[in-house]
């Protein structure tokens, strides 16, 4: 369920568009907050029922966008750039390393839940490859040793 | 850098850069005070002068973009920014919104008033949103100062800025499909003339609307400043001004550069600190990922980077993501992964690219198994041939034709990873009719 705040951060959305429904994707958004980093089937229920929207159609959205994790991920969810200019600086090396060192696959989230690790397109870093992201904050030029660093950090969390 | 004029990248080093007070102790909003006096048509004359290119990949020029705006007509205007930046290679606009979000917010309010639109929306691809919070902070500023919200600077314009965050989908920074991820649609983009109207007539909620690159936008405040004809000096014939740059691969500074237009490539590599360690390179990606490489031998090394000396070498300057690559790449390895980044991409709206990228992607895959056959080498161009121009959008062109500027200077390394027993007589037939591929 939205919280009171949610709903209110909603409503002041709805206002900035001529019509309701391009507050779609924010909706989307706060509901995957709310519902814990991801949209389960109830999420997208409430998003349709708050914006007036057929179910259907918030699915059809909901689906066609990356971003919008359609199952649950981990606490932290480590996306590695594997597009080319970071692939030709390491990015391979450096997924397997992290993989490695979180004992997963890329693609996979962690026993205690607390890391998933992805390959991602091009996260807009070329200058910086290779680069990762972890919720909404990026790191440039990743060493392993950066990773190790910021896995371990993540890990006393 | 002296002979690189920093008209774009003047101030980004300026500690505090991004807060509103710091900005303005460096010509901050000087250029919207100005422009808020000038009529409409005049500003769109100081950009016809300036010979301002769109920064987004296209290269249309701006002034002709924004003169199309109806002139009386009573359905509301909208600006749209297009913050999607999702060509592999391109990461100037990030730099834009993280360090100078103030520049981009008083081009938008330029830009506005010169189209007679009170609402601008910026769109945001999703992953940025360490930019999203750096550009919402800056409107928040501007709407304190007085540059925003109702009556600004009391000439009784009102406009709002809302920044929008997209939610991962590179197709949605082609401008149709941003305008209907805008609308809360899924992001595909939608009909052109001629069997709709130019989005200038009818683009979001069926209204008027500007679409333009963050860097474009950015781009009018030091026209405004400095005049059209001023910032016209630089460049070349038809290329004018500079433009922002992102360099990346084996070079020893990597970074984002503002050059002047026509600058020739091997400089730009000098600039960029050269190869990574002094070794040899090999090829060079112009402007994004879409664009075709370029051998980098000094023939190619000694090419002007403009509009026109890129189209005339088959291919793009694009959104000025240039990538250099040295000897340790495989071009077939590298084109292999941009192949699954097209198919991954792709919105499925259209038949040639929706399974064309799929093609293109598993014959790589067979190919860089082993399991290639010589005849993929032609098929891989024949699948390109029949998604070019047949697409419903740019992106379908934009995964052929890196294939094709592979094949045309590196055929032989795809050659090389074909078993020998199929390096054979075989010839290929070219297939009538995309659809009749297995
Ligand atoms: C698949 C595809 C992706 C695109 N991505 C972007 C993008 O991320 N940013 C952008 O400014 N333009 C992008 N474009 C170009 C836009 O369609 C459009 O030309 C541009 O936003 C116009 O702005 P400008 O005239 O200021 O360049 C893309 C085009 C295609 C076909
Ligand atoms: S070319 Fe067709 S399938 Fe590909 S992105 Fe454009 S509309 Fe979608």
């Amino acid at each position: 369920m939205f919280s009171e705040e949610a709903k209110t951060q909603l409503d002041n959305l709805i206002k900035k568009y001529p019509k309701k429904k391009a507050a779609l994707l924010p909706a989307l958004w706060i509901a995957q907050e709310q519902y814990g980093g991801y949209v389960p089937p109830e999420a997208l229920r409430e998003v349709a029922e708050y914006l007036d929207l057929p179910p259907a159609e918030v699915e059809g959205v909901a689906t066609f966008y990356t971003m919008y994790n359609k199952t649950p991920v981990g606490k932290y969810h480590i996306e590695v750039c594997h597009n080319i200019a970071c692939m030709v600086v390491g990015a391979d090396d450096l997924i397997e390393h992290i993989g490695d060192k979180l004992g997963i696959e890329k693609g996979d989230t962690t026993a205690d839940r607390k890391f998933t690790l992805s390959g991602a397109e091009c996260l807009g870093a070329c200058a910086n490859a290779p680069c990762l992201m972890i919720g909404p904050k990026y790191y440039e030029n990743v060493t392993p040793e950066l990773a190790d660093k910021i896995v371990d950090e993540l890990s006393r969390k | 850098m002296s002979e690189q004029p920093q008209i774009l990248f003047k101030y980004r080093t300026v500690p505090g850069y991004d807060n509103i007070d710091v900005y303005q102790k460096n010509e901050g909003y000087t250029a919207l005070r100005k422009a808020i006096k000038m009529v409409p048509d005049d500003i769109i004359n100081e950009l016809k002068l300036s010979g301002l290119r769109g920064r987004g990949g296209a290269g249309f020029p701006t002034h002709i973009k924004w003169n199309g705006i109806p002139k009386n007509w009573d359905r509301p205007h909208y600006l749209v920014i297009n913050a999607d930046e999702g060509e592999p290679g391109t990461a100037k606009d990030r730099e834009i919104m993280n360090l100078m979000p103030h520049m981009l917010v008083e081009g938008c309010i330029i830009a506005s008033w010169a189209i007679r639109a009170n609402n601008c929306y910026i769109y945001v691809r999703g992953e940025y949103m360490e930019p999203i919070a750096s550009v919402r902070k800056a409107v928040e500023q501007a709407y304190a100062a007085g540059f925003l919200g109702k009556n600004i600077l009391g000439t009784g314009f009102d406009l709002d800025i809302t920044v929008h965050q997209g939610a991962g989908s590179y197709e949605c920074g082609e401008e149709s499909a941003l305008m209907s991820s805008l609308m809360g649609e899924r992001g595909m983009p939608r009909h052109k003339p001629p069997s709709a109207p130019l989005p200038v007539i009818s683009g979001v909620w069926n209204s008027p609307t500007i679409i333009n690159n963050v860097e474009t936008i950015a781009t009018v405040v030091p026209i405004i400043n400095i005049g059209g004809a001023e910032y016209s000096k630089w460049g070349t014939e038809r290329s004018k001004g500079t433009k922002l740059f992102t360099i990346s691969g084996h070079v020893n500074k990597p970074a984002n550069y503002e050059i002047v237009l026509g600058t020739p490539i091997r400089k730009m590599l000098e600039i960029a600190g050269g190869p990574l360690n002094g070794k040899p390179l090999k090829f060079l990606i112009p402007g994004g990922s879409s664009t075709p490489l370029l051998p980098a031998t000094d023939q190619y090394l000694n090419l002007a980077m403009d509009y026109e000396t890129m189209g005339a070498n088959g291919t793009m300057l694009g959104s000025g993501g240039l990538m250099f690559f040295n000897e340790d790449v495989s071009v077939p390895k590298l084109m292999t992964r941009l192949m699954h980044f097209y198919a991954h991409e792709s919105c499925g709206k259209c038949t040639p690219c929706r399974e064309g990228t799929n093609w293109l992607t598993k014959i790589h895959d067979r190919i860089m198994a082993g399991g290639g056959r010589y005849e993929d080498l032609d098929l891989l161009l024949d699948i390109c041939n029949n998604i070019g121009g047949r697409s419903f959008c740019a992106l379908g062109d934009a995964a052929a034709m890196p294939i094709q500027g592979a094949m045309r200077f590196f055929r032989n390394e795809y050659e090389a990873l074909i078993p020998k027993e199929s390096l054979s007589k075989r010839v290929f037939t070219p297939l009538p009719i995309a659809g009749a591929v297995r």
